[in-house]
């Protein structure tokens, strides 16, 4: 039995549907993410698992009981607020006593409880610190151990490292998912920062407007988008328009408006005929000046129109017959080199049979 | 509270090099300008605050003139001039247990008022802070609407309320006499007092309160929940301790007024809902003591600034 199931829940807003017939289960000591852009009904769906908000139709299971009419205060689940809400008249070992005195756990027991939970957090010798007191990542770690201290079924959390800059949130990504490990409590994450979920999470759901678009592992979600919603807002994709040819048993033959034949695999049943685009990844795509001897499948001459420097790689714009723009990532082997093609070089581009996806039009 | 800026403000603010702020008083300009800033209400304090207190304690130390205001402070004599100056006033204050009685009775009706505000006034500044936005600044209106009359008039129509044919209290003596009981009087009483002091103060409650905790986060409320904190708790362990300066700027513009106050009780207080303020007054226009007045409204002055310098201290401790 799934720790927390959602089952065909819809919550509208006037004439606005902001969750519309999602189901999920999430399992005991799992890391789910919810994903999506911003608006797409994350926090509202969070805010109905938590209990401040009800749904308009379908229902909520925590443990196999119906939770619907449960007051947050009565719900064994645990919220981590994106603006964290310590309270700022408490010190830090007051908020974490928060909960603990609203069970009613014994006062006896509550500094030993309160020293535990710091120290899952890497927190101690805070205890007497009030909220203004502390930096962005602490008072993250102390939103959550308050909300870790009486060991919730379920812990949920919207997006809790927003507000943080890029190094310090790394570091948090990975002392959360240490922690979550330990503590052995099912983490439902919420952000809109893709490379984030990828990052945390055993599984992730694919939001877009108020509906679950791909629900699966990370490398699944990344590797094999349902459709092209998820393939161009998890990481970069490129799309090329393209028309199923025929299928040949795993093979499945591609005509590429104003370019060509390309071979790509593709498990489900395709009609010939079918119309869609073909999404490919810019690392999935090798660019050379020559094609190499015993070629990838599929291969097409272009030019290098423009090229954009990371670090760590380059990503070169390719601009093929048709005119269509397809990008290539390299990595930079070379230091201190930062292109190994200029802009208006011929260049050959090409990538593996099984590395692009057809993704046929949706029906929406 | 905290502020929310957008992260790409902060980074913006962070990335900018930053020099050490100037000290003010460095430049013969800066002192200029800490002038220009502080001079018109230090002045302002001078004259109307710092040299009248001065006058008055002068005159607690004089004697009465013959026919009212005060003696000459010189007096001549064979030997020459001298200081005309005398504890007597003070001795009088001290040895009459009668004005100090009306000292505690005055601060009695003033904390029964501060505290009958605040039981109302949290309420509703509540109420006003979590209706919606659009509705709030026509609650706040409503709250201050009695400002836009005359505060005498407002307090002439509580005689007529509380008075002996006013149709409240007829329905209300008629039930009373159902149940074989005497019918009251509440005019000319201390009951009287308080209510004209509660409704003339409460605003000065509703508002300070409302500005406190319109400005609460409202996630709060939901993390407490959330952490298992029922409704009481949610209240008692969050809203409150967080509105405590609210209550305490409240209750010093409440208290302190009430305190001195003479025209309510003048008006529906009769003889037995004397306060202070009104002897006070009585001093300086019918008995024509000025010294005397003086000594009292140096007691009161006294008396409001402890109070006050408590109430700030208290609401500094509370960290907010
Ligand atoms: N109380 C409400 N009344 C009306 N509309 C609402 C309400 N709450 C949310 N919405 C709408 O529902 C949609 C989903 O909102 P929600 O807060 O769940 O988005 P989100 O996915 O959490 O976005 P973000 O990443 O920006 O936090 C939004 O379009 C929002 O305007
Ligand atoms: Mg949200």
């Amino acid at each position: 039995m799934a720790l927390l199931e959602i089952r065909n829940v819809t919550r509208r807003f006037g004439d606005f549907v902001a969750v519309d017939d999602v189901s999920l289960s999430i399992e005991a000591g799992e890391f789910f993410c919810l994903l999506g852009p911003s608006g797409c009904g994350k926090t509202t769906l969070l805010r109905m698992v938590a209990g401040f908000d009800a749904p308009d139709g379908g229902a909520i299971f925590l443990d196999g009981r119906d939770v619907t009419g449960v007051p947050p205060e009565a719900r064994n689940v645990h919220t981590v607020f994106q603006s964290y809400a310590l309270f700022p008249h408490m010190t830090v070992a007051q908020n974490i006593a928060f909960p603990l005195k609203m069970t009613g756990v014994a006062a006896g027991d509550i500094a030993q409880r309160i020293e535990e939970a710091l120290d899952d957090v890497s927190l101690s010798g805070m205890a007497r610190r009030y909220p203004n007191e502390l930096s962005g990542g602490q008072r993250q770690r102390v939103a959550v151990a308050r909300a870790l201290v009486n060991r919730p079924k379920l812990l949920l959390l919207d997006e809790p490292l927003a507000a943080l800059d890029a190094k310090l949130k790394e570091k948090m990504q990975l002392e959360l998912i240490t922690l979550q490990k330990e503590v052995g409590i099912a983490f439902v994450y919420v952000t809109h920062d893709q490379q984030e979920a990828l990052a945390l999470a055993h599984r992730i759901a694919v939001m877009n407007r108020g509906r679950v678009e791909q629900l699966d592992e990370p490398s699944k979600i990344y590797g094999f988008p349902a459709n092209r919603f998820v393939a161009d807002f998890i990481g970069t994709c490129n799309i090329l328009d393209a028309e199923v040819v025929r299928e040949e048993g795993e093979r499945v033959l591609l005509n590429i408006t104003g370019l060509g034949e390309v071979e790509t695999v593709r498990g489900e049943h395709l009609r010939s005929g079918a119309k869609g685009v073909l999404a490919l990844r810019p690392e999935q795509v090798c660019i050379s000046h020559q094609l190499s001897p015993g070629a990838e499948d599929n291969h097409f001459a272009g030019r290098v129109f423009d090229f954009l420097y990371l670090g760590d790689v380059t990503v070169y714009v390719v601009e093929l017959a048709n005119g269509s723009r397809i990008e290539a990532m390299l990595p930079n082997s070379a230091p201190g080199r930062a292109k190994f093609f200029e802009p208006g070089d011929s260049v050959e581009i090409s990538w593996r049979r099984d590395a692009g996806r057809f993704l046929p039009e949706q029906s929406a | 509270m905290r502020e929310k800026t957008p992260p790409g403000i902060v980074q913006e603010a962070a990335s900018v090099p930053v020099k050490a702020p100037a000290r003010l008083p460095a430049s013969p300009g800066g002192r200029l300008a800490r002038w220009l800033v502080s001079g018109p209400p230090l002045l302002y304090l001078a004259v109307f605050f710092a040299i009248p207190t001065l006058i008055m304690v002068l005159a607690s130390f004089r004697f009465p003139g013959d026919f009212g205001g005060l003696a000459p402070i010189f007096y001549e004599d064979e030997t020459g001039r001298h200081l005309d100056l005398t504890l007597e006033n003070y001795s009088r204050f001290f040895s009459d247990f009668l004005y100090t009685e009306l000292f505690i009775k005055s601060f009695a009706y003033a904390a029964l008022t501060t505290l009958v505000c605040l039981l109302i006034a949290y309420p509703l500044a509540m109420l006003i802070a979590r209706s919606p936005k659009k509705q709030r600044d026509l609650l706040v209106l409503l709250v201050i609407l009695p400002f836009w009359s005359n505060f005498l008039i407002r307090v002439y129509a509580w005689m007529i309320i509380l008075g002996p044919n006013s149709v409240f209290l007829g329905a209300f003596n008629r039930v009373l006499g159902v149940f074989g009981l005497e019918p009251v009087t509440l005019l000319y009483t201390p009951f009287a007092v308080v209510v004209g002091l509660v409704y003339v103060h409460l605003p000065f409650m509703v508002l300070p309160l409302y500005a406190n905790l319109e400005k609460h986060d409202p996630a709060l409320l939901d993390a407490a929940q959330d952490l298992g904190a029922n409704a009481w708790n949610r209240f008692w362990r969050v809203t409150w301790p967080l509105s405590l300066p609210g209550v305490f700027a409240g209750a010093a513009l409440v208290f302190i007024p009430a305190f001195g106050i003479f025209a309510i009780p003048d008006i529906l207080g009769g003889t037995s809902g004397i306060m202070i303020g009104n002897v006070i007054k009585q001093q300086f226009l019918d008995t024509r003591d000025w010294p005397f007045g003086s000594v009292l409204s140096i007691v009161l002055t006294v008396t409001a600034v402890a109070l006050a310098g408590l109430a700030a201290a208290f609401a500094r401790r509370s960290r907010l």
